[in-house]
C-alpha cells in the first residue's frame, strides 16, 4: 500500500524515532553499566569471598578410616574378620530436599520406617555436614543398580563401600571376641576429643569382649586425604593423602578347636567353661552358654532380634563365664585344705569322726554332710577331699581363723576382679570379717566359717576365677594373670604372674594326692573327668545351692523348678605329674558337678593332651615369657 | 584503443551514477554484523567446550545448528521488506492458531505445555511469535500516521495481548513478556506518548499486589523471594544463583583460565552449557572476559541501531529497533539473572548458550535486520 506514504510525515516519523530511539540508548547503556557494575562487585570487592567459597565447595578433608585390625586364634584361624558391605548414604550438605529425596530413595530401595528414624537421629548429631549419614546397610547388588541409575537425580546420595567386621565362627566366641556395633550416642557422649577425631570416618566400635577391650588397638589411626569433588559429592581426585594405619592384628591364646569342642560337650546346658594354660595363664577355651550370633550386632541388631536375645529366660547375651557370680561349693576343698595345712590346723595324720553331721560346741543347729550315714570314724584330707566329706572341713573351718581363711584364698584370686583382658567381670567374693561387719554391719559367727569352707553362705566366684584358682594350684602357687591375647601384631604378649604363694612341696603334694583320688580313686566324685584317658587327671567337684538367681533375669513359673535344682561344678587340671591345661566347668541347675560338669573337663583334656607334644610345649614356651612356673 | 577508452569512461560514468557494487550487497548481508556475530558464534562454541566439561558432542551439535542458523539468516536476509511487511499479519494469526494449538494438542514437558508435534518433529509455536509480533506491530504502525492514536494504541496492544495470554497460559511467563516487550518496543519507537507510558506504568504499579497474589505461580514467587534474600535458601532455589555467584566471583579480574573452572568443571553450576553459560566464562576468563562479551554485544547492538537509524520507512525502522532492544533485554536478563540481579527466568544468553531453537530464531532476527539494512540499496538498485 505505498499510497498510505502520503498521508504521512516521513520526515517527522523519523525524527520522532530517532529520538524514542536515543532514549532507549540511554536505557541501555544505564542497564550495561548496571550489568559492569555487578561484574565489578562479584570479580573485584567481592573476590576473596567467592574465591573462598569456591575452594570450600570444591575441595575436601576426608578422613580416611583405617581397617580393624583382625583376630585370630592361637592357630590362626580367623575369628573377626573385614568384609567389604555396601552403604546407601547421605551427603546433608548436599541435599536440597531432604524428604523428597527419602521419598525418591524409597521407590528405589527397600527402606522401613526404623531405618529413617535410626537415620534423622544419626542426622541430628553434630558431625561435619559434608560426611556422609548413612541410611540403609548391606544394599544387595540389586539395590546397589537401581540407586546407581538414579543418582543423577539424587545429588547428595551415594552408595558407599565400608569394610564391616565378620565373625566368621559365630556364636562360638560371642562372649570371649565381642563384637562390633554402631557408634551410639552414649558411646559420643564419652568422646574425648581426640576420640572424636579417631573416629572420624569410622562408624564402628568395639562393645563387649576383646573388641572392646582392645579397641584402642584394634581401630587404628586416622588418615586424610585433600579430595576435589563435584556438585554428586563424587570424588574426582585426591590431592593429598596422608594414609591411615591399620589396627593391629590379634592372637588369642584361645584355641578354636578347643572351644568347638567345650562348647559341643557342654551342649545345649547354661553354662560355662574356662581352659587355662597352667604354664602362663593363657586362657585356651572361654565359653559360655547359650551364646548369640555376635554379626547380628555389626551393623545395627533389629528391634525383633534384640528382643529375643534379652527376653530370653536363658539370658544369652550373658556371659556367665566373667560376670556370672556363683557359690563355688566343694571345688573350694583342695585350696582350703592346703590352707589349714599351711595354717597348721590340720596335717597329713589329722582325722575327723564323720557320723554324717556336724554339730558347734554353744550352738544346738545340726549341720548336714551331704551323705547322710556319713563317711567314717577316720576321714582324712585326702579321703576328705576325694569323698568330699564335709565334716572334716567343718572341723578345721571351726579352729580356723576367717581372716586367715580370705588371706589364703585371696593368693588364689578368689573375692577379687582376676584382671583378664576383657572388658566386664566380676570380683565374686570371699568373705572376712571386715567385709561383713562394713557389707552387713553385723559380726562374724562361727558357723559363717563353715559355710565359707564349703564356699557356700556368702562366698561366690566366677567360672574364670575358679579356672585361674585351679591352674595356681596346678603351677604349685603361681598365680597368673589370665589372658586372652597371646600376641598383638607378632609381639608376644608377656605373662604376668600376680603372686607366688610359698607352700611346703609336701602340702602341694597331699593336695595334689587328694585330687587326683577324686578322679582316679573308686569312690572319687570325679570319676567321669579322667574315663578312658591315658593320663592321670585331678580335679574337684562341687555342687552350689541355688541360693537366689544372681543375674536377676525375669524367670517364669514353669522354669523356675527347675531353675531351682543345684548348679554342678567341676574344676581339674592335667595331666598331674606335669600340669598344662586348667578347666573349670560349671553348668547351670545341673545338680551333680561330678556327673554333669566332670565329663564336660573330660572332653577338653582329651582334646588337648591329644596334640603332639612338641606343638603344645612350642606353643607354651611361645606364650611364656615371664619367670619359670615351679614345676615341682 | 579508443573503444577501449570508451569503454573505460563508461565504467567511470556507471562508477560516479551508481554505487560501487559490493558482494556483500549482492548478498544483502552486513559486514559488520556478520563479522561480530561469527565472533559471538566462535566464542559461543569455545565456552560451550568447556561448559559441557569438554564434550566434543555438544560442540558438534551445536555447530550444526549455528551453520542451520547462519543459513537461515541468509535466507531471511534476501526476502524483500515488502514482502514481510505483507505477510505479517498472516504470519502473525497462523502463529496465534498454533499456540491455540498448543493449549489443546501440546506436548507436556517439565510441567508445561509448550511444544507442538508434527510428524515426530517437536517445535515451539512461542518462539515463532518472538519475531511474529514486533512483525506484525510493525506492520501495523506502518500504515497508521505517527505518532499512533490512542485507536491505534489499542489495536497494536491487542497485536501483542492475545498471543502473550496464549502463552502465559503454558505456563511460560518470561517468553510471554519478552514477545510483549518486542511489540511494546514498536509501539515505543513508533512515538506512543510519555502520558500514555506513565498511566500504563502507574496501572502496572497498583497491579503489582494482586498479580503477586493471584498471577504468579508458587514457584515464580519463590524465585523473587530467593533474590531478595538468596543465602537464606542456599540448597534449594538459591542454589543456582549462590554456585554462579561464586562462580563469577572466584574468576577475578583476570579468571582461572580456559577449562580450570573449578566451580563449572566440578558441576556445581547447574545448566552451566545453556542458560547459567556466562559463569563458566566469567569464572574461566575472569572479569576481562566478561566485559569482552559485553563489548561484542554492545557493538551489535549499537550496528543494529545504526542499521534502524538507516533505515527508510516505517516497517524497516520499527521492526529492527525492536529487534535489537529485544536482544539487548535478552542480555541484560540473562546476565541479570546468572549474576544475582533478577529472578531465575530460563532465559539463554544470546549465541552462547547451548540450544538450537532459540540460536535459529535468534539468526532469523538478525536476518531480517540484514534485510532492513540493505533494503535502501535494494530500491536504489
Amino acid at each position: 500500500m505505498p499510497h498510505d506514504y502520503h498521508l504521512k510525515d516521513p520526515h517527522t516519523e523519523q525524527r520522532l524515532f530517532r529520538n524514542r530511539m536515543l532514549v532507549a540508548l540511554l536505557g541501555v547503556v544505564f542497564l550495561l553499566g548496571v550489568l559492569v557494575a555487578r561484574f565489578y562487585n562479584l570479580q573485584v570487592v567481592n573476590y576473596e569471598d567467592y574465591r573462598t567459597q569456591s575452594d570450600e565447595n570444591r575441595i575436601q578433608v576426608r578422613p580416611v578410616a583405617p581397617t580393624r585390625g583382625l583376630i585370630y586364634d592361637r592357630n590362626g584361624i580367623l575369628l573377626a574378620d573385614n568384609r567389604a558391605s555396601y552403604n546407601l548414604s547421605i551427603v546433608r550438605e548436599r541435599v536440597r530436599d531432604m524428604d523428597a529425596t527419602l521419598e525418591l530413595i524409597g521407590n528405589l530401595v527397600r527402606l522401613d520406617e526404623n531405618d529413617v528414624a535410626k537415620f534423622q537421629k544419626r542426622l541430628k548429631r553434630r558431625r561435619p555436614s559434608y560426611e556422609p549419614v548413612p541410611l540403609r546397610f548391606r544394599l544387595n547388588d540389586d539395590e546397589i543398580a537401581r540407586i546407581s541409575v538414579n543418582q543423577f537425580r539424587m545429588p547428595g546420595v551415594l552408595v558407599e563401600a565400608e569394610l564391616v567386621r565378620y565373625y566368621s565362627l559365630g556364636d562360638l566366641f560371642a562372649h570371649s571376641v565381642g563384637y562390633v556395633g554402631r557408634i551410639s550416642d552414649s558411646d559420643l557422649n564419652n568422646f574425648t576429643e581426640d576420640d572424636v577425631r579417631r573416629y572420624r570416618g569410622t562408624r564402628s566400635i568395639g562393645k563387649v569382649g576383646l573388641e572392646r577391650s582392645y579397641e584402642d588397638l584394634l581401630l587404628g589411626e586416622v588418615g586424610y586425604e585433600n579430595v576435589e569433588i563435584n556438585a554428586l559429592s563424587r570424588v574426582l581426585r585426591v590431592l593429598e593423602r596422608q594414609d591411615p594405619k591399620p589396627g593391629a592384628d590379634l592372637v588369642l591364646n584361645l584355641d578354636a578347636r578347643l572351644q568347638q569342642v567345650a562348647s559341643d560337650a557342654l551342649g545345649d546346658r547354661r553354662g560355662a567353661v574356662v581352659a587355662i594354660d597352667v604354664n602362663s595363664g593363657g586362657v585356651l577355651a572361654f565359653v559360655s552358654k547359650p551364646s548369640f550370633d555376635p554379626n547380628l550386632f555389626v551393623t545395627g541388631i533389629s528391634f525383633a532380634d534384640y528382643r529375643a536375645l534379652s527376653d530370653s529366660l536363658d539370658v544369652p547375651l550373658f556371659n556367665r563365664a566373667v560376670q556370672g557370680r556363683y557359690p563355688p561349693g566343694s571345688t573350694l576343698k583342695p585350696l582350703m585344705g592346703l590352707g589349714g595345712l599351711q595354717a597348721g590346723i590340720i596335717s597329713r595324720e589329722t582325722t575327723v569322726k564323720d557320723p554324717g553331721f556336724y554339730k558347734l560346741p554353744n550352738d544346738p543347729r545340726i549341720y548336714r554332710d551331704h551323705v547322710r550315714w556319713g563317711h567314717g570314724e577316720k576321714v582324712d584330707l585326702v579321703q576328705a577331699m576325694a569323698q568330699s566329706c564335709d565334716v572334716y572341713f567343718w572341723d578345721m573351718a571351726h579352729r580356723w581363723d576367717i581372716d586367715d581363711m580370705h588371706s589364703i584364698a585371696s593368693h588364689f584370686g578368689l573375692g577379687a576382679k582376676t584382671g583378664i583382658d576383657l572388658p566386664i567381670e566380676n570380683s565374686g567374693l570371699f568373705p572376712s570379717r571386715d567385709w561383713k561387719r562394713g557389707a552387713r554391719g553385723m559380726p562374724w559367727f562361727p558357723g559363717d566359717s563353715l559355710n565359707a569352707v564349703l564356699g557356700q553362705g556368702f562366698v561366690l566366684a566366677t567360672p574364670l576365677q575358679l579356672a585361674v584358682m585351679t591352674a595356681t594350684i596346678a603351677n604349685r602357687g603361681t598365680h597368673y594373670r589370665p589372658q586372652m591375647v597371646k600376641s598383638i601384631n607378632g609381639v608376644e604378649q608377656p605373662s604376668e604372674i600376680l603372686h607366688n604363694l610359698e607352700a611346703r612341696p609336701d602340702h602341694w603334694d597331699l593336695v595334689f594326692e587328694g585330687m587326683e583320688a577324686v578322679v582316679n580313686h573308686s569312690t572319687g566324685t570325679g570319676k567321669r573327668a579322667g574315663k578312658d584317658l591315658d593320663f592321670r587327671v585331678a580335679g574337684k567337684s562341687g555342687t552350689a545351692q541355688v541360693v537366689g538367681i544372681a543375674q536377676g533375669a525375669r524367670y517364669d513359673s514353669e522354669a523356675l523348678q527347675e531353675r531351682h535344682r543345684d548348679h554342678a561344678l567341676f574344676v581339674a587340671f592335667a595331666p598331674v605329674d606335669n600340669p598344662r591345661i586348667a578347666v573349670s566347668v560349671l553348668v547351670e541347675n545341673g545338680e551333680g558337678g561330678g556327673k554333669v560338669a566332670a565329663p564336660v573337663a573330660r572332653e577338653l583334656f582329651a582334646e588337648w593332651m591329644s596334640r603332639p607334644q612338641q606343638e603344645l610345649q612350642k606353643a607354651a614356651n611361645a606364650t611364656h615369657l615371664g619367670e619359670g612356673a615351679s614345676n615341682g | 584503443m579508443a573503444s577501449r577508452d570508451f569503454s573505460h569512461r563508461l565504467s567511470d560514468v556507471h562508477g560516479s551514477l551508481r554505487r560501487p557494487v559490493s558482494l556483500s550487497r549482492r548478498l544483502h548481508m552486513d559486514i559488520p554484523l556478520l563479522v561480530l556475530l561469527l565472533v559471538l558464534a566462535a566464542l559461543g562454541l569455545g565456552v560451550l567446550y568447556s561448559a559441557s566439561g569438554g564434550d566434543m558432542n555438544y560442540v558438534r551439535r551445536q555447530s550444526i545448528f549455528m551453520c542451520v542458523a547462519f543459513v537461515g539468516m541468509f535466507i531471511v536476509a534476501q526476502i524483500p521488506l515488502d514482502f514481510y511487511r505483507r505477510w505479517s499479519p498472516w504470519a502473525y494469526l497462523a502463529g496465534c492458531v498454533l499456540l491455540v494449538g498448543v493449549l489443546f494438542f501440546g506436548t507436556k514437558a517439565m510441567g508445561a505445555q509448550r511444544w507442538l508435534e508434527i510428524g515426530g518433529f517437536r517445535f515451539q509455536p512461542s518462539e515463532v511469535m518472538k519475531l511474529g509480533v514486533p512483525m506484525a506491530v510493525a506492520a501495523y504502525l506502518h500504515q497508521r500516521r505517527l505518532p499512533p492514536s490512542l485507536i491505534t494504541v489499542i489495536g497494536a496492544l491487542a497485536i501483542v495481548a492475545v498471543p502473550a495470554a496464549l502463552i502465559v497460559r503454558q505456563p511460560d511467563l518470561g517468553t510471554s513478556i519478552l514477545i510483549a516487550a518486542s511489540g511494546l518496543f514498536a509501539l515505543y519507537l513508533a512515538g506512543l506518548s510519555w502520558k500514555m507510558i506513565s498511566v500504563a506504568a502507574m496501572a502496572l504499579l497498583v497491579a503489582a499486589y494482586p498479580i503477586w497474589h493471584w498471577g504468579l505461580h508458587d514457584y515464580q514467587r519463590q524465585r523473587i523471594l530467593t533474590l531478595l534474600n538468596p543465602d537464606d535458601d542456599r540448597f534449594n532455589t538459591g542454589w543456582n544463583i549462590f554456585n554462579s555467584k561464586a562462580a563469577i566471583g572466584s574468576g577475578g579480574i583476570y579468571g582461572k583460565g580456559y577449562l580450570q573452572g573449578t566451580q563449572s568443571q566440578l558441576d556445581f553450576l547447574p545448566e552451566s552449557h545453556t542458560d547459567f553459560i556466562i559463569a563458566v566464562l566469567s569464572e574461566e576468563w575472569g572479569m576481562r572476559g566478561a566485559l569482552l562479551l559485553l563489548l561484542l554485544y554492545v557493538l551489535i547492538i549499537a550496528r543494529g541501531i545504526y542499521i534502524s537509524f538507516m533505515a527508510q520507512y516505517v516497517f524497516g525502522r520499527l521492526l529492527a529497533g525492536s529487534i535489537t532492544l529485544t536482544f539487548f533485554v535478552y542480555v541484560f536478563v540473562n546476565i541479570g539473572m546468572v549474576t544475582g540481579l533478577l529472578p531465575v527466568v530460563g532465559v539463554p544468553l544470546p549465541v552462547i548458550s547451548y540450544g538450537g531453537t532459540s540460536l535459529i530464531t535468534l539468526m532469523a532476527g538478525f536476518g531480517l535486520l540484514m534485510a532492513v539494512g540493505t533494503e535502501r540499496r535494494r530500491v536504489h538498485f
